[in-house]
């Protein structure tokens, strides 16, 4: 199958390209870039739309298998078609978690029946992310996952984290860290701020991640296994980073877009819809997060993608399960960046491809001659509105619905094949 | 730029008349006023032989109790009753509505009763407002407390207290002494004083029950007693609840009492016609004195007969906020 896009403009932060030009895909790989010399074969007219390679995300929640009312891998993979992304990496939250062979080969089969996104598996480091016994690291890494986490789950103790940092190291599989002190975060669901005082909601202090964070980078130190950041949400935090990347330590950190737009505020009037993990924090973390992403401290940005149904909502505060729809608005929100010109367009389109696909090592996020055609084609100016019938995600546990956007994808390829819009 | 956690409009008509009552942050001092003023003319009501009057009459008030209560839940009953409505306790276990949908589910089992208020207790913060924004129209919603956040008819009698020994707000020092940090009562008390123009709020504590940046509502921590009480014209003690000694959060009850028990000795600090306030039930020897406690500063038992006025006033104002709101309603679909 080929296929020129054509008259687009071209960003491909990977190789330095940022110009207006026509693209030759075939075989599922970038064949050419240059003008096109054959007016009859099939493409896609993308003049006055924004070509780059497929998004990358990071931190994705998929409900299958085991929670079944929140949707299902195809709902959530043609989610993420519909965002342009055509990478997503998937957190061993399911149920069962992601700690067998056979989770991850089931979860990576069911998104290649949907056909609209690679799914990259992230293992459990501890067997049912209990924090005491290690995973099979060695046989989930031969079942396709590409990295191991414990996600926000607490370890037994801090000799569990050492062993499996050291039995990681010896199989060169990353380590996907989401820092939390549990004895500090003690079941807040809010930053402790002046809004958590005041509606009188537990707040989990900004040292629940700090803490957590010094004693995981000081082991990974000790290891030297290569590790990623998860989601980071303070300031200090993007510090501490900062300084083990001057070391010289194999760390990496993202943050999801939630982060870098909200605040501590947005929690008023009991809104669920942002109670999120870790929580949204003072307008100093958003300005020191939205710096680390300038700067490359912080070289991902991810959706943090966490579908529910609606029931998961509907109870007062504390007792809903946190987290956000996000797949279907990731790139319109992050472009609010370029908007607010934190960040030029080529900087967000690698903080939203090469920059995560680096982390996870993931042979994407570049549109190089010979490299695989994922790729998204949007309009940087289209507006449309946030309803129940926009989304692709069975979640509409978003805080944006009702919202008008500026940003659509277009067409988005996998492999050179047309995931969006579907053909019917 | 001062945080502002809840806008009123929930609670509030179109007009600006209070048609749920689940905070006071966010209320005007007009509103606030007005309570103490309807709660004023409930309490010389009391003198007569008849107490009841027919405001709630034909209506149907639940008493819907997540979390165990005594006191607060009899008061509700008793000022529904003297406005004449019928009254249901529902007293639910926790554990049966630890998942947020039961609680709903028992929401809509309740509506589908025909009742026109809802009086709700729950230990999570947000309760109150959760209900309120789910509840069909024209049903009031009383916060009768919810988790850390609010306990807004406590507040309001307490207000009622210092009004009827102090006369008016506007040159007293208030001292909140004890467990802020897991205190509702705290909470709404220091937003009504706030709107109420009393110029100095104290908050005697430790750090260890003391909330996160507290000092943006307004008022002024102290952690020592005897600096936190001089001149002050009212001394409001909290209950400490015994777990508390367990959390880490304290050392001993001991230790507790000999630093920030309300005794004689530390209530000479105070103005000499200072008051003496506690929202009940009392731990004498933990958080306050018997003496102080029965003594002559003391009006702990004339809050709690103020209480029942407070409530008559708020049940009678949110139940006419909403009978107006729904006639509103009628006229505009009539009308177009």
């Amino acid at each position: 199958m080929s296929l020129w896009i054509r008259g687009g403009r071209l960003i491909d932060p990977a190789n330095n390209i940022d110009t207006i030009t026509d693209l030759f895909v075939n075989d599922g790989k970038v064949a050419a870039i240059g003008p096109c010399n054959d007016e009859s074969a099939p493409s896609i007219d993308a003049q006055g739309l924004i070509v780059c390679p497929g998004l990358v995300d990071l931190s994705v929640s998929l409900p299958e298998p085991g929670k079944h009312q929140k949707g299902s891998i195809s709902s959530e993979t043609r989610a993420a078609a519909a965002g342009g992304i055509t990478s997503i990496c998937c957190l061993p939250d399911t149920s069962p978690v992601i700690d067998s062979a056979s989770v991850a080969t089931l979860v990576q089969d069911l998104a290649r029946q949907g056909g609209f996104c690679n799914v990259w598996p992230i293992g459990a480091l501890t067997q049912g992310l209990t924090g005491s016994q290690l995973s099979e690291m060695g046989t989930l890494k031969e079942a396709g996952c590409i990295g191991m986490s414990n996600l926000r789950a607490p370890f037994e103790n801090t000799r569990v984290l050492l062993r499996c940092l050291e039995y990681a190291s010896s199989y060169d599989v990353t380590v996907f860290f989401n820092p939390v002190e549990h004895s500090l975060a003690d079941d807040g669901c809010v930053h402790e701020g002046p809004y958590a005082t005041r509606l009188g909601l537990k707040g989990v202090p900004e040292s629940a991640e700090t803490v957590a964070l010094t004693r995981d980078l000081l082991l990974i130190e000790q290891t030297g296994v290569r590790a990623h950041f998860g989601q980071l949400s303070c300031a200090r935090s993007v510090d501490l980073i900062a300084a083990a990347q001057a070391k010289g330590l194999p760390v990496t950190a993202d943050v999801c877009i939630h982060h870098l737009l909200g605040t501590e505020a947005d929690i008023q009037n009991f809104n669920s819809l942002n109670h999120i993990q870790p929580p949204l924090r003072t307008e100093k973390d958003r300005q020191a997060l939205r710096n680390g992403v300038q700067e490359g401290i912080i070289s991902a940005i991810c959706s943090h993608h966490q579908p529910h149904e609606t029931a998961a909502k509907m109870a007062p505060f504390a007792a809903t399960e946190p987290g956000i729809s996000a797949l279907d608005t990731l790139l319109p929100q992050a472009l609010k960046l370029v908007a607010n010109n934190l960040l030029t367009l080529s900087q967000l389109i690698e903080r939203l491809t090469t920059g995560p696909a680096r982390a996870a090592n993931l042979k994407t996020g570049s549109l190089g001659v010979g490299d695989i055609a994922d790729i998204c084609i949007f309009d940087a100016n289209e507006g449309w509105q946030v309803s129940a019938n926009t989304l692709h995600s069975r979640g509409h546990n978003t805080p944006l619905m009702g919202c008008d956007l500026t940003g659509r994808v277009k067409h988005t390829l996998l492999a050179g094949r047309p995931v969006h819009p579907p053909r019917y | 730029m001062e945080p502002v956690a809840e806008s009123p409009q929930l609670q509030l008509t179109e007009q600006g008349q209070l048609r749920h009552f689940l905070t006071v942050e966010g209320l005007s001092k007009t509103l606030l006023t007005e309570i103490l003023d309807t709660a004023d003319s409930f309490i010389s009501m009391e003198q007569q032989s008849v107490k009841k009057v027919p405001l709630l009459r034909g209506k149907t008030v639940v008493n819907l109790f997540f979390e165990a209560s005594t006191r607060t839940r009899t008061t509700f009953e008793l000022a529904a009753k003297r406005l004449s409505a019928d009254v249901i306790n529902l007293n639910i276990s926790t554990s049966a509505t630890s998942k947020g949908e039961t609680l709903l589910d028992t929401l809509k089992n309740l509506e589908a009763m025909s009742s026109d208020m809802f009086v709700v207790r729950h230990a999570n913060s947000g309760a109150a407002h959760f209900i309120a924004e789910q509840v069909t129209p024209n049903i009031a919603i009383i916060n009768a407390g919810d988790g850390r956040h609010a306990h807004p008819t406590q507040a309001m009698l307490d207000m009622l207290t210092i009004r009827r020994h102090k006369g008016d707000f506007e040159n007293l020092s208030v001292a909140i002494v004890g467990d802020i940090l897991h205190s509702r009562v705290a909470r709404s008390q220091i937003h009504a004083l706030k709107i109420l123009g009393v110029p100095d709020i104290r908050i005697i504590t430790p750090n260890t029950l003391r909330p996160f940046d507290i000092e943006s509502m307004g008022v002024t921590v102290y952690n020592r007693m005897i600096e936190g009480l001089s001149g002050a014209d009212v001394v409001i003690t909290l209950r400490l609840q015994n777990e508390r000694m367990k959390s880490a959060l304290l050392p001993s009850q001991h230790e507790f009492y000999s630093l920030y028990g309300l005794s004689a000795d530390k209530l000479k600090y105070a103005k000499p016609d200072a008051i003496v306030m506690h929202p009940g039930p009392i731990n004498r020897g933990v958080e306050i004195d018997s003496d102080v406690a029965d003594g002559g500063h003391s009006v702990i038992l004339n809050q709690v007969s103020y209480g029942i006025a407070v409530r008559m006033a708020v049940m009678s104002m949110a139940m006419s906020g909403q009978t107006t709101q729904a006639q509103g309603n009628n006229d505009t679909e009539t009308s177009t």
